[in-house]
């Protein structure tokens, strides 16, 4: 299933992407705010995904994108121009929606052309197109078949095939991989990104999903009720979150609520319930503020000394292992019952551990992150 | 039809079975088959004083079908009939579509609710008071004309009763709701994303409807065709009513063969006539919109 080495796109040059700019985007649908002051700057031609749970305000945005609602407040601008007053059927968009939404009624090249016959394409000329569209999302061939007759993975790039026909400066994607199963979806990540960067079109992208938006996306924006928490390239938003949201959100990761105890400009000390830790103080929190501090599972180390002696170090009670070959998750319990997960290498030291052993737990103060506990954040960590 | 009927003998055992099927039976063979026999065996007879009949002269014969041909009258309503009713379920789409595309697509929560009953309170009251009441629009001193008048766009009352138009504004009226219905139900079905897709790709909203909703209301379009002209056809009350000598319906000769002619032979032919014409049409309608009876019953 692997899509032509082709290029060319209808006998041009691929269309290039163009960047979009949110500026201030709010939209209101009667009493709920669904998006809330939004400002970014997506760059052309990049991959670019909006990650957040269901009600998160991701699609809204999607839509005001490509023109099927229009903000309450602020304005959109796609490649530079302001896109108020302009219909979805005349913006450089095209969307791709979480069903596809491709018309049944119509064969599978009728589907891909349609974006030209709207365009007055002649038939002759729709048909070439339509061909070296499917050829290009390795489906030559299927061009007289009925879309009910296509596996879901087809379909998916039947509609891709539809989307890239329009020649889109900006595609829009709304969570299109949600509906395959796993194996399908893993090697359709892949084949969206290749697509992305052989015709240079700006992706933007919705998910839920955050593998799916950390492995493809060039920049995620981490969305919450409405708000942009952070915007930042996937590593950073899997090591560095700035809010406790993203770093509850994104991954697993261990928490513990307490309040600021000492800080400077790199960390932070936090009173919690298993002593003192340390992290790195990203937001400035001051002394007396309320914090949490949040350490991954692979950045806790275990052994089984039981003598928690320095910083950052404490004491649990292992619960269970959970084996998973190259890496072993122990699940702990502290003094205090707090669940911890501590994610290690397999390597010969964990054999014999059984449940019931009281081990200590250390980790690295600039692994771990200091952030303030927000009372809206509560409820989602 | 095997499935429902041992489930119907599961629950309610094979005495009650048999009774439900033979009362079923007797009653479509009593009140549908014998009755329809019965008219096509008179309409191949000669009408015959009752001394005669079953006499020599009583022969079949293709008389009384012929007997059409041979009226120039008649078969000048006839054909305007067809015509006419074909005339009404155009208009009647025309004017349907928009507001079923509405009702299924646009309006939402109190809107639809009060455009619904809108549509159906209507037809709480009988067909002919219904048609009554455009008798009064359409007066020489009606509605239409006072407006008209004082408008000042025409000096005399215009004569709309007795024509044909008033006839086909009487019936589009009367036969909305079975046009709108069967749009509304297969529009619903409609993925108002399918809608939004084609707009994202560039189409004018004309575009969307003959390429994406329209194609998908096909069957509708063809139920609510197949009703609206069968019911146009079909009708006596409205011609007779908004209708005069000059505007007769093929219904009404049928009538007058039957009960003013006496000659219930030719009515019957008359009758069956109208009906091979409505079953062509349904014919022509499921080949036009290449729709299949399994869609059509659906």
């Amino acid at each position: 299933m692997q899509f032509s080495r082709k290029l060319q796109v209808g006998g041009r040059d691929p269309a290039l992407g163009q960047g979009v700019s949110l500026d201030g985007v709010t939209m209101r649908f009667g009493d709920f705010l669904a998006v809330d002051d939004v400002s970014i700057d997506i760059a052309a031609g990049e991959f670019f995904s909006f990650l957040g749970p269901s009600g998160c305000g991701k699609t809204t945005i999607l839509r005001l994108i490509s023109g099927f609602v229009e903000p309450t407040a602020g304005r959109i601008l796609i490649g530079g121009q302001d896109m108020a007053g302009i219909g979805p059927n005349k913006r450089p968009t095209a969307l791709i929606f979480q069903n596809l939404a491709l018309f049944p009624l119509m064969p599978v090249w009728e589907n891909v052309a349609f974006g030209l016959e709207a365009r007055g394409v002649a038939k002759q000329e729709r048909r070439r197109r339509a061909e070296q569209l499917l050829e290009l999302v390795a489906l030559d061939g299927s061009g007289d078949k009925r879309v009910n007759e296509l596996s879901g993975g087809q379909r998916q790039r039947v509609a891709i095939a539809r989307a890239l026909a329009v020649e889109p400066k900006v595609m829009l994607l709304d969570e299109p991989l949600s509906a395959l199963d796993l194996k399908l979806r893993q090697h359709m990540r892949a084949e969206l990104r290749t697509i992305q960067r052989r015709t240079g079109v700006t992706f933007v992208y919705i998910t839920h999903d955050q593998s799916e938006a950390l492995t493809m996306s060039d920049r995620v924006a981490v969305m919450s009720q409405g708000r942009i928490e952070q915007i930042d390239v996937p590593d950073a938003i899997y090591n560095a979150p700035q809010t406790a949201f993203v770093a509850g959100f994104v991954g697993e990761i261990n928490r513990f609520a307490g309040h600021v105890v000492a800080a400077d400009a790199r960390h932070a000390v936090v009173e919690t319930d298993v002593g003192r830790l340390r992290g790195v103080n990203r937001q400035a929190l001051r002394p007396g503020e309320r914090a949490s501090i949040f350490i991954r599972p692979e950045r806790m180390r275990a052994d089984g000394a039981a003598n928690p002696a320095d910083e950052n170090s404490f004491e649990a009670v292992l619960d269970r292992v959970g084996f998973e070959g190259n890496v072993v998750n122990l699940f702990l319990r502290t003094n205090a019952g707090r669940e911890i997960i501590a994610q290690q290498h397999n390597s010969d030291d964990l054999s014999g551990l059984s449940s019931g052993a009281w081990m200590t737990l250390r980790f690295a103060p600039d692994s771990a992150a200091v952030l303030p506990a927000e009372g809206r954040f509560e409820a989602a960590a | 039809m095997k499935g429902v009927l041992s489930s119907v003998r599961r629950r309610y055992g094979g005495v009650a079975t048999s009774l439900i099927l033979v009362s079923c039976g007797l009653w479509a063979l009593g009140l549908v088959v014998l009755p329809q026999l019965m008219m096509i065996d008179y309409s191949f007879r000669p009408s015959l004083p009752p001394a005669k009949q079953g006499g020599p002269e009583d022969i079949y014969t293709l008389a009384n079908y012929a007997a059409l041909y041979g009226n120039p009258l008649n078969l000048a309503i006839f054909l305007k009939t067809i015509w006419s009713s074909a005339l009404v379920t155009a208009t009647a789409l025309v004017v349907c579509y928009p507001v079923a595309f509405f009702l299924a697509r646009m309006a939402v929560g109190r809107t639809a609710g009060l455009l619904f009953i809108a549509l159906v309170i209507p037809y709480w009251i009988n067909e002919i008071l219904r048609t009554f009441s455009w008798l009064l629009i359409l007066a020489r001193n009606g509605f239409v004309n006072t407006v008209l008048l004082d408008l000042g766009l025409t000096q005399e009352p215009i004569i709309f009763l007795g024509t044909t138009p008033a006839i086909l504004v009487g019936m589009v009226y009367a036969y909305v709701l079975f046009m709108v219905f069967p749009i509304y139900n297969s529009l619903e079905s409609l993925d108002p994303h399918q809608i939004e897709a084609a707009r994202d790709l560039g189409a004018p909203w004309w575009r969307i409807h003959w390429r994406i909703a329209i194609p998908h209301a096909k069957p509708g379009i063809a139920v609510g065709c197949i009703m609206t002209f069968m019911l146009a056809a079909g009708t006596y009350a409205i011609p007779a009513i908004l209708g005069g000598p000059k505007s007769r319906w093929f219904t009404e000769v049928i009538y007058s063969q039957f009960f003013e002619a006496l000659n219930w032979n030719r009515g019957a032919a008359y009758a069956f006539i109208l009906l091979i014409m409505c079953l062509g049409f349904i014919a022509l309608m499921m080949r036009l919109f290449r729709v299949n009876l399994a869609e059509v019953t659906r």
